[in-house]
């Protein structure tokens, strides 16, 4: 069982803020699906190595080099971000 | 027949040979979606404007006589996950209720540079998180066999769009069965194609190394026409591969036909029924086995083979891996770059960085969302990551390396898509676990990275029902009716090969209807 300090914590982790009827909603979800994962623990992965990628494709590299794209573009991409300024895109301060 | 009924091959002759054009049939199909979906609400939006003005040019090559290719003029739908330049992509969600993309996905352009025209956008469970399509943050859609019963998910409004004759195809995109689970459900053709034949550049990621696009079409033939213009290397997408699509004849009489035992077995009372999973139904599993033996009786092999974790095993994997992947790959949603920001909102004002991401993704996501965000987090996290995460990329493993072994000794494997037809509206939203089980016999595949098709192989009789003596179907009944699957449901049958083989399962599949 999950306990509530540990979904505190994830939520957290995730930058989600939750009301408390959704913690707890979670909590008890959380528990149930990981239950079903103990299924796994049957299965013997001694030796095996773990898969990421289903289909092993020569990996494909492109230069590191930045592509020169139209302003119109760039343009609409920042026209997307709920504040800006001057052509920036503009955040709360970091430090 | 009505324009809205015909396949792609036979639009496309009809335009060529000037028996309707291409504005009269993309207006059948704008009058159609402005007549009936009120009832079946498959979509988030109409693109009237768009479609007209591409029927237009299309017409105006046809009068000058040049030749179109095969999919010039052909009106299809998009499920709101994919992007398609200056239109709304909402992704089902909040958070991107307003978001207007920037630019087109690749298989969009491809099918664009062939004339291809775009309804709409179709509704799906939010950031494709469903298997219902009621995850939509907006409205759920509704089967067209049957109002009261859900579409499947999670590219319901796009199959519910091809199964009501609102487009002649749809594109969706498959994660763990969200192209052939809502086909089986609406009784249409869906085709997950091997993971990296199609580019995934422009639709909003999910989990990164399972999702892959994929056409809903009226019939095999069409998906086969959509998955030739879609497929292909993309220098967008790393992922993607290319390989030659060959016309390799597969006499029946040579094809092995694999039948894995776990797919058919679930006793009521067995140890996974304390998960919920009440097993195949009966019904189902005679129509799916009659199928099956329908290509026995025309020369084919079939062998009983089993596939070791390929179900519920399979499924436990999908549901560590996905939302890991689900987890970093929303991180995005930031309330910063853009989607939906509490920083607009008339609200309280956020204080610091750490309460714009708080509040932005807390009030922009909706719940199947954040609980798989949260269990990512959690398979991630220190002193889990072991435990969950590696542990289910091991399975990973082993689940690919017995599909190999299988297929050493069969050509193409057969299973049910789904273990029941579709459910009702409500039946399993308040249950997560036995939401996720529709999906448990999509998940090997999607893992393994396969090609799968699902293709309608029968329906069961609207009568089944009325027999069972399913208390969660009385509870149902008594909530929501009786239903109105007068004709029956549809009913879907699973066909999987190697990678890479889309060409055999696409002709196999093509011989379903002369069997």
């Amino acid at each position: 069982m999950i306990t509530k300090k540990e979904v505190e914590h994830l939520a957290k982790l995730a930058r989600l803020g939750l009301a408390q009827k959704e913690m707890e909603e979670i909590q008890k979800d959380l528990s149930l699906i990981l239950d079903y994962f103990n299924l796994l623990k049957e299965v013997n992965t001694e030796g095996v190595t773990p898969t990421s990628h289903p289909i092993s494709a020569k990996p494909y590299l492109r230069k590191d080099e930045v592509l020169k794209q139209p302003s119109e573009k760039i343009q609409k991409l920042i026209e997307l971000a709920p504040q800006k300024e001057k052509g920036c895109i503009k955040v709360k301060s970091i430090l | 027949m009505e324009l809205e009924e015909l396949t792609i091959t036979q639009i496309h002759r009809g335009l060529t040979k000037r028996e309707f054009s291409a504005r009269e049939l993309t207006e059948a199909f704008l009058d159609r979606i402005e007549r009936f979906d009120k009832k079946i609400s498959a979509f988030l939006t109409v693109t009237k404007d768009i479609s007209l003005r591409q029927a237009k040019k299309i017409d105006e090559l046809v009068s000058r006589n040049e030749e179109i290719p095969i999919l010039a003029g052909i009106p299809f739908a998009i499920k709101d996950v994919i992007l398609v330049e200056g239109v709304k992509c909402t992704a089902g969600s909040k958070i991107l209720e307003n978001y207007i993309a920037p630019y087109d996905a690749t298989c969009i352009k491809k099918l664009k540079s062939q004339g291809a025209i775009i309804l709409g956008k179709t509704n799906l469970d939010e950031f494709a998180m469903g298997s219902s399509t009621e995850h939509s943050a907006f409205f759920p859609t509704k089967n067209p066999h049957d109002l009261s019963r859900v579409p499947g998910g999670s590219s319901g409004g796009s199959a519910a769009a091809v199964a009501a004759n609102f487009c002649s195809f749809a594109l969706g995109s498959d994660t763990c069965g969200s192209i052939r689970q809502p086909a089986a459900f609406c009784g249409v053709v869906g085709l997950k194609p091997t993971y990296g034949a199609v580019s995934r550049y422009g639709l909003i990621a999910m989990a990164s190394s399972l999702d892959q696009i994929g056409p809903i079409t009226k019939t095999v033939e069409d998906a086969r026409i959509v998955f030739e213009a879609i497929s292909g290397k993309d220098p967008l997408d790393s992922t993607s591969v290319q390989y030659p699509i060959s016309n390799i004849q597969y006499p029946i009489s040579n094809l092995r036909i694999g039948v894995p035992k776990e797919y058919f077995t679930c006793p009521v009372g067995s140890r996974m029924d304390s998960y919920g999973a009440k097993g195949i139904d009966p019904e189902v599993e005679k129509i799916v086995r009659s199928a099956i033996q329908k290509y026995e009786k025309a020369g084919a092999k079939i062998e009983e083979i089993s596939i070791p974790y390929s179900t519920h095993h399979s499924l436990a994997t999908y549901y560590l891996i996905m939302p890991s992947e689900v987890s970093a790959n929303l991180a995005r949603y930031d309330g910063i770059k853009y989607g939906y920001s509490t920083v607009d909102q008339k609200t309280e004002k956020p204080k610091n960085l750490m309460d714009v991401y708080l509040k932005s993704r807390g009030e922009g996501f909706g719940k199947e969302v954040k609980r798989r965000i949260m269990l990512g987090t959690y398979a991630l996290s220190a002193g889990y990551y072991d435990a969950y995460y590696l542990k289910a990329q091991k399975v990973r493993t082993l689940i690919i390396k017995n599909f190999e072994k299988a297929f050493e000794k069969v050509d193409v494997i057969m299973t049910p898509t789904t273990p029941t037809p579709a459910f009702f509206l409500g039946e399993k939203t308040q249950d997560p676990l036995s939401m996720y089980l529709s999906d448990i016999y999509m998940a090997a595949v999607s893992l393994a990275g396969l090609p799968a098709i699902s293709i309608p192989c029968g329906k069961v009789a609207p009568h089944h029902f009325e027999n069972r003596h399913n208390t969660r179907d009385k509870f149902n009944r008594a909530k929501y009716g009786r239903g109105q699957s007068g004709g029956g449901l549809p009913v879907g049958l699973q066909i999987i090969a190697k990678p890479f083989e889309e060409e055999k399962i696409l002709t196999i599949a093509e011989m379903f209807k002369k069997l």
